[in-house]
């Protein structure tokens, strides 16, 4: 007898999902072959424990998220020891001294992206600053012209039936990037696109049905990773009229667009995503939703869109939440994300230039 | 905890009822007795070596343990909710403090301390029966992990399941799942054995 066939009178037995003549019927095999009813009883246990595993991963998701939520709304705190600990009592000591200093890196590291971004092959009127800079200047172009080359001779192999999906950004440098689960409906092959154009193959490491969330890594040799990303997450409640901006591909070339978070809630009250007052079309669907300070505190989920300019957000912290439970299962899963964002008070262009490297075109391949 | 019945408390039916719903996974009641009994666990670990990411992981170990002896139908409560709770953290702590030799183990008490070692036992086995699981789910990979995880652990029926994976159906999604359990239950078996 089939496996697949007994692993499903199994299950609905189990269920008691069987009319009482499939039941003896089922209960007549078994006995008239041991063989079967060996799988059978394999079945049986492993079924029970299939179940135990998704009570005990619904139990913990609900440990997870109450932690959260008691946090958020100051029922519980931290704790900070008051005594012992050395190293506090010098930072509080020293505290001043530190954020003078900070400021101070804070202030050159402005300065010489300033002048970097001043000197950049970008503003070429700036001739004679251009001719001091010839060494780097030539490198600039000569990866410039690589990036063309990669342009023309685009991996996706020619004939395959190929969607422009959607949008998707970088959770962890080393290659992570999340999107709107949606957006890969159908897909064989993945494929994802940076600002210059240059495609990677990606594979989907997991997609959250729950949260509409699926996990991408950038799986080509031509990818270098970054060292690190400018922008974090946020794990707060944003406040209602903050003033939001997304980067997506609604269309071959990267489009910026600003607007403000309306709701808390989702399309019928749904708690795990907000309501964005924005202009956003389908191929923005998995981009990142930015507050001021330069953090992810959604992703654009625009297939619920019903009216104009408004659109729905999942949370950043259901990202928080999927990656906490893939580690749950895969251990050596290396991803980090952070939560301060190094752009807090950039102004807008500053942060869209640092941030748009990190943002990739989703490129289905359809079977 | 079974016999030991040294401080005779009387457990009011909303406590009762409170543990019961511990083990029907509802959210209210986990967020009650998590709102009410944390900041002693927290207390408790942090004076005694432990961190904040300690005190969070002893704490839901112990939810956990909740969980269990309110779905285990020999089980009865005879203490109360927190100091049950309280005896499972400083059992679990005072192990691990044992194990990483990080002090001598003298804490102080903080609340009443009931007998956990036959229950923490079976904590122990339930959740080696668990990482069994878990294990197997890491190495079947996709799209059969997300598949499984959807059905058994989000609950979604198969039109959504069908919808959401791109199959063309519901019975097309079902005999996937199936194919997928085949493969999981291999995986499982392999697991088992080796533990």
């Amino acid at each position: 007898m089939e496996q697949l066939h007994i692993a499903e009178l199994v299950e609905k037995y189990l269920k008691s999902e069987l009319n009482p003549e499939e039941k003896a019927q089922f209960e007549e095999l078994r006995k008239s072959n041991p063989e079967v009813d060996q799988t059978v009883v394999e079945y049986h246990f492993f079924l029970e424990e299939m179940e135990r595993y998704g009570q005990v991963r619904r139990f913990k998701s609900n440990l997870y998220d109450t932690h959260h939520t008691l946090q958020e709304n100051a029922d519980i705190k931290d704790l900070q020891l008051k005594t012992g600990a050395k190293i506090i009592n010098l930072w509080s000591k020293y505290r001043r001294v530190v954020a003078v200093a900070a400021s101070i890196a804070g202030i050159t590291a402005l300065f010489i992206s300033g002048m970097v971004s001043l000197f950049s092959p970008n503003a070429p009127i700036r001739d004679l600053e251009e001719l001091r800079r010839k060494v780097s200047n030539l490198e600039k172009q000569s990866t410039k012209q690589i990036t063309e080359f990669n342009k023309i001779k685009t991996k996706i192999e020619p004939g395959a039936d190929v969607k422009f999906g959607g949008t998707s950004f970088m959770v962890d440098p080393n290659g992570f990037l999340v999107t709107s689960a949606h957006v890969l409906k159908g897909a064989v092959k993945v494929y994802v696109q940076n600002v210059e154009g240059k495609d990677f193959l990606a594979e989907v490491v997991h997609k959250d049905l729950e949260s509409d969330i699926a996990l991408l890594k950038i799986n080509d040799a031509d990818f270098s990773a970054t060292t690190s990303l400018p922008y974090g997450f946020s794990r707060k409640k944003t406040d209602l009229s903050e003033p939001v901006f997304t980067l997506g591909f609604p269309k071959d070339e990267i489009v910026y667009n600003e607007g403000y978070l309306s709701a808390q809630t989702g399309l019928e009250g749904d708690t795990m995503s907000c309501q964005i007052t924005i202009t956003a079309n389908p191929g923005n669907s998995g981009g990142p939703v930015f507050n001021k300070n330069g953090e992810v505190i959604g992703i654009l989920n625009a297939r619920q869109a019903s009216a104009k300019g408004v659109v729905f957000a999942t949370k950043s912290k259901n990202i928080y939440r999927l990656v906490e439970s893939l580690k749950e299962t895969e251990k050596d899963l290396n991803i980090r994300m952070k939560e301060t964002s190094a752009l807090k008070g950039s102004n807008r262009s500053t942060q869209v230039k640092k941030v748009q490297d990190h943002i990739y075109m989703v490129k289905v391949v359809l079977g | 905890m079974r016999g030991i019945n040294t401080s005779k408390v009387a457990i009011t039916e909303q406590e009762k009822e409170v543990f019961r719903s511990i083990g029907n996974n509802k959210k209210g009641a986990i967020e009650a007795v998590y709102k009410e009994n944390y900041s002693l666990i927290q207390h408790f670990i942090i004076s005694n070596n432990g961190t904040e990411d300690d005190a969070r992981d002893v704490f839901q170990e112990a939810m956990m343990v909740l969980y269990e002896k309110s779905r285990s139908p020999e089980f009865e409560l005879t203490c109360q909710i927190r100091t049950y709770l309280y005896s499972v953290c400083r059992r679990l702590w005072l192990k691990k403090l044992q194990y990483s030799r990080r002090i001598e183990t003298q804490v102080e008490n903080y609340d009443k301390v009931v007998a956990v070692e036959e229950d923490l036992e079976q904590h122990e086995k339930l959740t080696q029966q668990y990482l069994t699981m878990r294990t197997a789910m890491g190495k079947i990979g996709e799209p059969c992990k997300s598949l499984i995880e959807a059905f058994y652990v989000h609950r979604k029926n198969m039109h959504e399941i069908a919808s959401f994976f791109g199959y063309t159906n519901a019975d097309n999604a079902k005999n996937q799942k199936y194919k997928c359990l085949v493969r999981l239950k291999k995986l499982f078996f392999a697991q088992y054995k080796n533990n």
